[in-house]
């Protein structure tokens, strides 16, 4: 299937499932349906790194706090315009801030991009358990700065008052799901793109042989770059929007173990070798944990995830994805 | 006197006190085939990762086509036409056969020719080397599926996708039977009459004999003999490094 017919389908899924929730008009589902799709984004952006290039990143929650954050400091500026700007750029400042939410989008990816680069360069020439390390790591060295960074809120954390209604859509939850659907469409086609080409070609040529890859000719550094770039970037696009969700942050739930747990038990669950193996473990793990939270606790969360991952991890070690091409030659041979 | 397309001037690499290469001088001509031999630990395939940029020299130069390689990394030294085939098989096993060469042919071949190696091209070019090396029946299957001299023979592919001016073919024959060491020397001479130079690393001196117009031999990190096989075979100092005497 050609990618602009592939972006069409996804659209118009997306648009009815949105028309769906909306017919049935319940916040709530806007509220779960919503984390679910922040995890299709967090774990197919993993998957890019973990999953094609075979980097195992444990700092998911860092990348995803970047995007958070950033989106804080901005609503702050916002919030202290007057005290922060010298007077003859505050004309200028008030006609650009507040920012809107996609730029604020736009901007956590770029950030977080950016510290996706660097991370590149800092640890890329390490490999397996060691470069996981390192990433989580850089998770805990970033949420170091955050408590101390009192602009931000530091350990007490900050409040974000989203306005409880936009033009058109009505419910401000309605208009961060439908940006974050937006989000699902930009990451899983970037993952389709990325597995059609030479790009995809390189990267798995890295997770299979760094050393052969090289004697082919694939520029291995700057490959792992551009894939912790791009992984990153979503990571942090992800995670900005979550401010005027959750409308309280603090370094805790910003960096929480759950987003680097889910982020890798998603792509495991599902398949890390298609980009469809992302999104069926985040909507499988995800609505799971959504349905424990209204009924049993929100504190099982975890525990499914890792009696899951357990489960997948020895009867299934290719997920889901994998199930099904076995099953699929099976029937063939059959 | 044409310049060389290969010159190794001074080249020496440490391992921590160990030496592995001694000043290594080394000197290849366009569409020459040099068998390099030597005991276990001589630094032959030291010196074939110094060529190919995998290990780093820390004395000396690799001269590749008129071009310095130091400080070039492995896949730069790659495009430049340098390829090599490893002592162990190292195909991509989450690829299919063809899928394997198509790699060099979309990293290398396109980086050179500066533009997108369509799919066509790609498809065409991979049968057309995967007849070349018996393979085209398997193009579809996994690298797992397939025998240990396929999987020689799919490495030596592999490195040819990649249309090197030289290739560095390291023990290709290691492990192999009488026929198939039989089956890789005439491919390796197939591919040295489409004008690739080949440097033959091997133990096997019956594949060397057959193959190399000239045979260097490396002992302890240092070059003891360079000249016509019949000759070198004969040379004292070889004689006593393969020997003991």
């Amino acid at each position: 299937m050609r990618t602009p017919v592939f972006v069409l389908l996804e659209i118009v899924a997306g648009a009815a499932l949105f028309l769906i929730l909306r017919a049935v008009n319940n916040d709530y589902l806007f509220f779960a349906g919503y984390t679910v799709l922040q995890f299709i984004v967090l774990s197919t952006a993993w998957n890019i790194l973990g999953g094609y290039c075979g980097y195992v990143n444990f700092g998911s929650a860092g990348f995803f706090a970047l995007g958070v954050y950033t989106s804080v400091f901005l609503y702050t500026v916002n919030q202290n315009l007057e005290e922060l700007m010298p007077e003859s750029l505050l004309p200028l400042m008030q006609a650009i801030f507040p920012l809107p939410l996609p730029v604020l989008i736009l901007l956590g990816g770029i950030v977080a991009g950016l510290v996706g680069l660097g991370t590149g360069y800092l640890t890329l020439r390490l490999r397996g358990v060691f470069f996981a390390i390192a990433t989580l790591a850089l998770a805990v060295v970033l949420q170091t700065f955050v408590v101390n960074w009192s602009f931000v809120g530091g350990s007490r954390g900050a409040y974000v008052i989203p306005p409880s209604t936009v033009p058109v859509l009505g419910p401000y939850i309605q208009y961060l799901f439908l940006l974050m659907l937006l989000l699902v469409i930009l990451s899983v086609t970037c993952a389709r793109l990325i597995e059609r080409s030479r790009l995809g070609y390189g990267f798995a040529t890295i997770r299979d042989d760094e050393l052969a890859a090289e004697a082919c000719g694939v520029p291995t550094l700057r490959l792992k770059l551009i894939a912790t770039v791009l992984s990153g970037a979503l990571m942090g696009m992800a995670g900005a929007p979550f401010p005027y969700y959750i409308g309280y942050v603090e370094p805790g739930s910003a960096f929480d173990l759950s987003y680097a747990v889910n982020s890798i038990a998603m792509p495991m669950i599902g398949g890390t070798t298609w980009w469809a193996g992302p999104m069926l473990g985040a909507v499988l793990l995800g609505t799971l944990q959504q349905i424990a939270t209204v009924t049993i606790s929100s504190a099982v969360n975890l525990l499914i995830v890792g009696l899951l991952l357990i489960g997948f991890v020895i009867a299934a070690p290719d997920g889901i994805v994998g199930l099904w091409h076995t099953w699929t030659s099976r029937r063939s041979k059959a | 006197m044409t310049e060389p397309l290969l010159r190794v001037n001074r080249l020496s690499k440490r391992f921590g006190g160990f030496v592995a290469l001694d000043n290594v001088d080394l000197a290849v001509t366009q569409g020459e085939r040099v068998g390099l031999i030597g005991p276990n630990g001589s630094g032959k395939s030291t010196l074939v990762n110094c060529i190919c940029g995998t290990l780093h020299n820390e004395t000396g130069s690799v001269t590749f086509a008129g071009e310095k390689m130091d400080g070039l990394i492995a896949h730069e030294r790659t495009r430049r036409g340098l390829a090599r085939s490893f002592q162990l098989p190292r195909p991509f096993m989450s690829m299919s056969v063809a899928d394997n060469i198509r790699v060099p042919l979309l990293y290398t071949v396109a980086a050179r020719v500066g533009h997108h190696v369509s799919k066509a091209e790609a498809d065409a070019r991979c049968m057309e080397l995967l007849k070349l090396v018996a393979l085209d029946a398997k193009a579809a299957r996994s690298p797992r599926d397939l025998t240990q001299v396929e999987m020689r023979k799919l490495e030596l592919a592999r490195a040819m996708a990649a249309e090197p001016k030289l290739l560095l073919a390291d023990e290709s024959m290691a492990g192999l039977s009488h026929s198939e060491v039989e089956d890789i020397v005439q491919l390796l001479l197939r591919l040295n009459e489409r004008g690739i130079t080949i440097i033959m690393i091997e133990h096997i001196m019956r594949a060397v004999m057959s193959f190399s117009q000239r045979l260097v031999v490396l002992v302890s990190g240092r070059k003891i003999a360079d000249g016509k096989p019949d000759e070198v075979i004969k040379d004292r100092e070889v004689i006593g490094a393969y020997l003991g005497q």
